[in-house]
């Protein structure tokens, strides 16, 4: 049987993916509480899975690597090891070599570190733990030397339904049989019923195996971990075939050479291990292209798939026999199928959204990390995790955020010694915030640092031209912007994690590709706030339609204040030329949408036509249209794709009668209209 | 994708022995050809949406089944006159680099097969774009079938979507 294994990899390396974030997590955790089995457990089953899953895959330098990892998991569980610091930093570094060997396996990396040296401190550790063997009180029975032969009573019952459950008793007795020798098995086939009564699935079949072995118990039991909930698995050992005194000494002299040797090797390797940063990132930036959906997600749209089909019979038999008097049961058809189609493309939609807290996981570690480079103490405070957004945009907005991260961290935050002096707590807080906030998500970063420098920055824009050194110091906003300019770095000196001028501006592009946008707002002393705002999803639009001279486009609802017919007097012309509206006070330039899409106007007088109120960065224009057709949801298709990006437009959609509507892009019109409209603004 | 285009320097050399499969349609007077590899289907015509500020040649975009395609007229592109469009105008969608687009042609002939041996190279007509855009010129009974690179002539230099690749 030639099975393509290639497909279960795929599945395999998502899982392992998602056990190691996890893994990742739980570790950072123990760190914190060192004594909490239950933490302990946890970490020792995502190991023991990845371990499965590679070996089972043909994963060989995986699986090895983890069995050793493995042990010592189980070691601390079994009170045999302590979580100490050191222990912690070995088990994180493990972790990454871990993501470093799966890259590899999945073909994104050409090589991952040696893992030799980081073996070598795993068997270290667990050398050492067999040091502190005498301090544990009772050793259990299971911890005999490994060299000692022992004679066992093993008794394996299988649960009726365990052939059901895809288990394979005969396979998890052959491998018990590869450890031990001089088996003699009994097996008890009593139970199985009269032909009539007998259900070909079941496992009426039960062992009693008696046999010699020199593995200690757990490692006899493992083939049956997965069983041994339903299962009746009972493991005994019984006299016999004790070795003598003198060859166990013999062996614990070997053990403790053994020993030495390797911490030898240990030491030697800690010296030449490489730093293992560049895997690490690289192993982040991974894009998983398959999505894990809740079952409940799923069985909504299946409740619902199933009440669409109900509402297309209803509507069959209304209109196969239609008659005008049926006209009410025609009518309420059809809106209780819009309805349930309305209703199944939020649910859809919603399935590719996903919780913020996938991006914002990989923070705790590299906060743990940042912190102990710079030599700061930092809490880090997430909040509003559960808040979801579409996968495409978590898996594109972790980037920026991670720069955000680090900026503050390395920028923003004082050294402890600094924060006393300027009173403040000795540890500093990073927080990252995410919440709704009308049509979109708001994602802040903020810390309790230094804040911006403003002269600094002022200085920066004079030296790279940007303001002449006679103007008076701008206001902070327009300030604070400079720093997402190209090859601005206010950093008095550059470091290995910032300041290299190249970043902001980068961020700046993710959040405006993600047709979202990024603000600033910082106090001297007490810190600065990174508000990053972004569509709740990339692929859907709420949107207002309207009508052009004779075309229709796309408004998205997000960007638009109100509309307005103005009045005669409300329309002027500033210098012959630019026209404006006022609006309560504010004076708005006017963007004649007909003129700006070459559009054969119908309407061209302001006061006959209506105008939208749209906003972008804090800044309004007035759109003027023939007439406002009405509000929908629109799902955004390329136009890029097959033709290219076209001005003020952001994508096109396909109405209800198959026509195609494009979508006008505000901050798109801002881009092409603003220069020449900003000047006529501040004239005015 | 490249591979079923026939090498021009074959064809000038004569050595392919393969028959190509051209699509043929007439615009103005003439007869043109595509390769039939390139074509993903043919349309009646249907009115397009306007893009703003686009090339002229550029008629608009169409909804085919969900993908939005833009759309050339090729009299447009080619500088011939315009015509009313009638029942016999059709859209012949293609597929060139990976990307869907139509043209707007007065009608769809028939699909060829010529010999490549019965395909002369253009002729020289200096270092003008129109010869960027032909592969060949065929010549089947009385008939000269004028055989286009369709990726020149929607992509090329002076296609009005050059810019986007």
């Amino acid at each position: 049987m030639n099975l393509d294994m290639t497909i279960f990899h795929q599945a395999f390396f998502e899982e392992a993916a998602d056990l190691l974030a996890e893994l990742e997590t739980q570790l950072l955790r123990l760190e914190e509480a060192p004594n909490d089995s239950e933490l302990l457990n946890t970490i020792f089953r995502c190991a023991h899975s990845i371990k499965g899953g590679s070996a089972t895959f043909g994963f060989t330098d995986i699986a090895h690597f983890t069995h050793g990892l493995e042990t010592l998991l189980d070691r601390l569980r079994n009170g045999q090891a302590h979580v100490s610091s050191e222990l912690t930093q070995l088990l994180l570094e493990s972790l990454d070599q871990l993501k470093s060997l799966l890259a590899v396996a999945r073909g994104e990396a050409a090589s991952a570190p040696n893992s030799d040296p980081l073996i070598a401190r795993i068997d270290a550790a667990i050398a050492d733990s067999e040091g502190q063997k005498p301090t544990i009180a009772s050793p259990p029975v299971e911890q005999v030397v490994p060299d000692e032969v022992q004679r066992y009573v093993f008794r394996f019952v299988p649960n009726r339904d365990v052939l059901r459950q895809g288990s394979d008793p005969i396979l998890m007795l052959r491998n018990l049989f590869e450890m031990v020798d001089e088996i003699n098995v009994r097996c008890d086939t009593s139970n199985i019923p009269a032909l009539t009564n007998f259900d070909p699935e079941a496992c009426y079949v039960s062992w009693e195996v008696e046999f010699t072995s020199q593995h200690p118990m757990s490692e006899l039991l493992e083939p049956f971990e997965f069983v041994s909930d339903d299962c009746e698995v009972s493991l005994t050992a019984v006299a016999g075939y004790w070795q003598g005194d003198a060859a166990q000494q013999v062996a614990c002299e070997v053990a403790s050479v053994a020993q030495a040797v390797v911490t030898d090797v240990a030491a030697a390797a800690i010296v030449t291990s490489p730093a293992p940063e560049p895997t690490v990132t690289a192993a982040a930036k991974m894009e998983t292209h398959t999505l894990r959906v809740s079952t409940d997600k799923i069985d909504k749209l299946i409740n619902l798939v199933g009440e669409l089909v109900i509402n297309q019979s209803m509507l069959n038999e209304v209109v196969q026999h239609f008659e005008i008097s049926s006209l009410p049961r025609l009518l309420e058809a059809v809106a209780a199928m819009e309805r349930a189609s309305r209703e199944l493309q939020e649910r859809v939609m919603a399935v590719r959204m996903l919780p913020i807290k996938h991006a914002f996981g990989r923070f705790p570690r590299l906060v743990r990390d940042l912190a102990a480079t710079c030599h700061k103490k930092i809490d880090l405070k997430t909040t509003g995790e559960e808040t979801e957004l579409d996968k495409s945009v978590i898996e594109m907005i972790a980037d920026p955020l991670t720069h955000l991260v680090r900026n503050s961290i390395d920028h923003g935050l004082e050294t402890p010694e600094e924060r006393v002096a300027c009173g403040k707590p000795e540890v500093g807080v990073v927080s990252l915030n995410a919440f709704h906030e009308g049509g979109n998500i708001v994602v802040e970063v903020s810390d309790d640092g230094r804040g911006l420098d403003k002269d600094r920055i002022y200085r920066k824009a004079v030296d790279r031209g940007l303001i002449s050194e006679s103007d008076p110091m701008p206001p902070d906003d327009v300030l604070h912007n400079y720093i997402f300019h190209p090859g601005f770095s206010t950093a008095a000196k550059v470091t290995d994690l910032s300041g290299r001028g190249v970043g902001m501006d980068i961020v700046k592009q993710a959040v405006q590709g993600l047709g979202g946008a990024i603000s600033l707002s910082s106090t001297p002393g007490q810190g600065s706030r990174f508000r990053i705002r972004l569509p709740l999803t990339m692929a859907i639009l709420e949107g207002l339609s309207l009508r052009v001279g004779d075309e229709v486009y796309i408004l998205p609802l997000t960007s638009i204040i109100e509309s307005i017919r103005p009045k005669q007097g409300d329309v002027r012309v500033v210098a012959g030329q630019t026209e404006v509206a006022l609006v309560r006070g504010d004076v708005l330039p006017i963007l004649r949408l007909y003129q700006f899409f070459g559009v054969e106007p119908i309407v061209s007088e302001p006061t006959r036509g209506l105008l939208v109120i749209v906003e972008n960065d804090g800044r309004k224009i007035a759109l003027l249209v023939d007439e406002l057709i009405g509000q929908s949801q629109v799902v955004i298709k390329s136009l890029e794709s097959n033709y290219r990006k076209v001005d003020g437009i952001a994508g096109a959609t396909i109405l209800g009668d198959g026509r195609v509507a494009l979508i006008i892009d505000v901050p798109g019109l801002y881009r092409n209209v603003m220069p020449a409209q900003a000047i006529m603004t501040a004239a005015a | 994708m490249n591979s079923n285009q026939v090498d021009p320097v074959n064809i000038q050399a004569g050595s392919t022995a393969d028959n190509g499969q051209y699509l043929t349609f007439s615009l103005g007077d003439e007869e043109y050809g595509v390769d039939i590899l390139k074509v993903q289907e043919i349309k009646g015509f249907v009115p397009t949406t306007r893009i703003p500020n686009s090339p002229h040649e550029v008629r608009g975009v169409l909804n085919l089944r969900g993908t939005i395609v833009p759309i050339v007229d090729l009299r447009r592109k080619f500088n011939l006159e315009p015509v009313e469009y009638d029942q016999f105008t059709c859209i012949v969608v293609v597929v060139v680099q990976e990307r869907v687009m139509g043209m707007i042609v007065d009608s769809v002939s028939e699909v060829m097969n010529i010999p490549s041996a019965d395909i002369q190279p253009p002729p020289d007509f200096g270092n003008g774009l129109v010869g960027n855009m032909l592969r060949g010129m065929a010549r089947t009974g009385d008939k000269l079938i004028i055989l286009l690179d369709i990726d020149a002539v929607l992509l090329g230099d002076s296609a009005g979507m050059a810019m986007a690749a």
